[in-house]
């Protein structure tokens, strides 16, 4: 993990590179993380990549409800020549939200961003073939978002059998 | 209890052994005749119906289905072992083939997007053919009582529920005995007639819809369960 001051300084570098790319930055329980403007996340994945950020060890959504905006996606990189970890964190609107794609820098990033896209509904432009991964393809509404209603199918117990649908006969 | 121990004398010579032996040869050289001979027909002969001994046969000799959803098929291996032997009944030969199989043990979760696959497995199974839903997830969908799980009950026939979670190979064995007992002709009946509590449903008043659809939904726009 870089600590404070490094978290600090690699911000100052990015934001020499691209001065809108940085919103914030967060040092939080020995965790550094980047809040990037979602605008510029290719910008800043390039940035730290060329910086030894070479291996993006994971990418997934957060739903962070009553905060606004809503939509996390977070990029989790490794440096594994100093063992150093980073989040990028870019949030969005559940009004369109679009987000450019990582594939181009990080070829793993396919499957990752499809799942964001299937449980979240973020699009991520550019994306080489985004379908739905997890839930069939007809399936309507992102599931994880928090706004989704939780329980599925009615069960069947003696007092309802008669009336629910879908019993087989 | 008081016990009578008498010696078994000339007395019961009919049951004896060596006399049925001698009846025998009497009957096939054809010298029984008339009563004899009917006594005859009538101690070694067992009557019953066709229909009655095909599902004797069956219920003894169930191929059961090599297949398995998540954590219960773990419980559902152990039955074959020698612990709880399901060999005793005869139902040990797992097919790998649904042409070939008869049972079809549901041992775990059912997600949307396997329901069409096993309804596929099921359809494909010849008949007679039977099924095991096994467990909480496959009956009531249990712990994953969420968008991505689908009860058994909705897209093909069960005959045995197991309840469980998972259900210990035990329990298995109880339904698949049950199983047995229903494919059989005897099933026994349920629970409410055994225990004669007939009328003890679960009732709910007239205006009360909460129950009707799935349990655990939220009115739209409310995230108190989120």
């Amino acid at each position: 993990m870089p600590d404070a001051t490094g978290l600090e300084l690699t911000a100052h570098e990015l934001r020499d590179r691209n001065a809108e790319s940085i919103l914030d930055t967060n040092f939080h329980r020995g965790r550094a993380e980047l809040r990037v403007a979602p605008a510029h996340v290719v910008d800043v994945l390039t940035g730290l990549r060329e910086k030894g950020y070479t291996f993006l060890a994971s990418l997934h959504g957060v739903d962070y409800y009553p905060e606004e905006p809503r939509l996390g996606v977070i990029y989790e990189l490794l440096n594994m020549h100093e063992v150093d970890r980073l989040s990028v964190n870019a949030r969005l609107h559940t009004d369109d939200p679009r987000i450019a794609t990582a594939t181009g820098l990080f070829p793993g990033a396919e499957f990752p961003e499809r799942e964001v896209y299937d449980m979240f509904g973020v699009v991520f432009d550019g994306h080489p073939d985004l379908r739905r991964i997890l839930m069939p393809e007809d399936f309507e509404g992102f599931p994880q978002r928090r706004d989704f209603p939780i329980g599925g199918e009615p069960v069947l117990f003696t007092y309802n059998e008669e009336k629910s649908y879908g019993k087989w006969q | 209890m008081e016990v009578k121990r008498e010696k078994l004398g000339p007395a019961s010579a009919p049951d004896d052994f060596r006399a049925r032996q001698l009846l025998s040869r009497d009957m096939l050289r054809g010298d029984l005749e008339g009563e004899a001979l009917e006594r005859y027909v009538e101690q070694s002969i067992m009557t019953t119906t066709v229909e009655k001994a095909v599902r004797w046969s069956q219920g003894n000799s169930i191929y059961p289905m090599t297949f398995g959803l998540a954590c219960c098929a773990i419980e559902m291996m152990s039955i074959v072992g020698a612990r709880v032997d399901i060999a005793r009944f005869g139902w040990e030969a797992f097919r790998a083939s649904p042409r070939q199989a008869d049972l079809l043990i549901l041992s775990g979760r059912v997600s949307v997007k396997m329901a069409p696959v096993i309804r596929r497995i099921y359809d494909q199974m010849l008949e007679p053919r039977w099924a095991i839903s096994m467990g909480a997830c496959c009956s009531s969908m249990g712990v994953f009582n969420n968008y991505a799980l689908v009860p058994s009950d909705k897209f093909m026939p069960i005959d045995v529920h197991v309840p469980g979670c998972p259900p210990r190979p035990e329990a298995l064995m109880h339904g698949i005995l049950r199983l047995r007992d229903k494919i059989q002709g005897h099933g026994r009946d349920g629970w409410r007639e055994r225990y004669d509590a007939v009328g003890t449903e679960e009732v709910f008043g007239e205006g009360d819809s909460s129950h009707d659809g799935a349990i655990n939904v939220f009115p739209g726009g409310d995230t108190a369960g989120a």
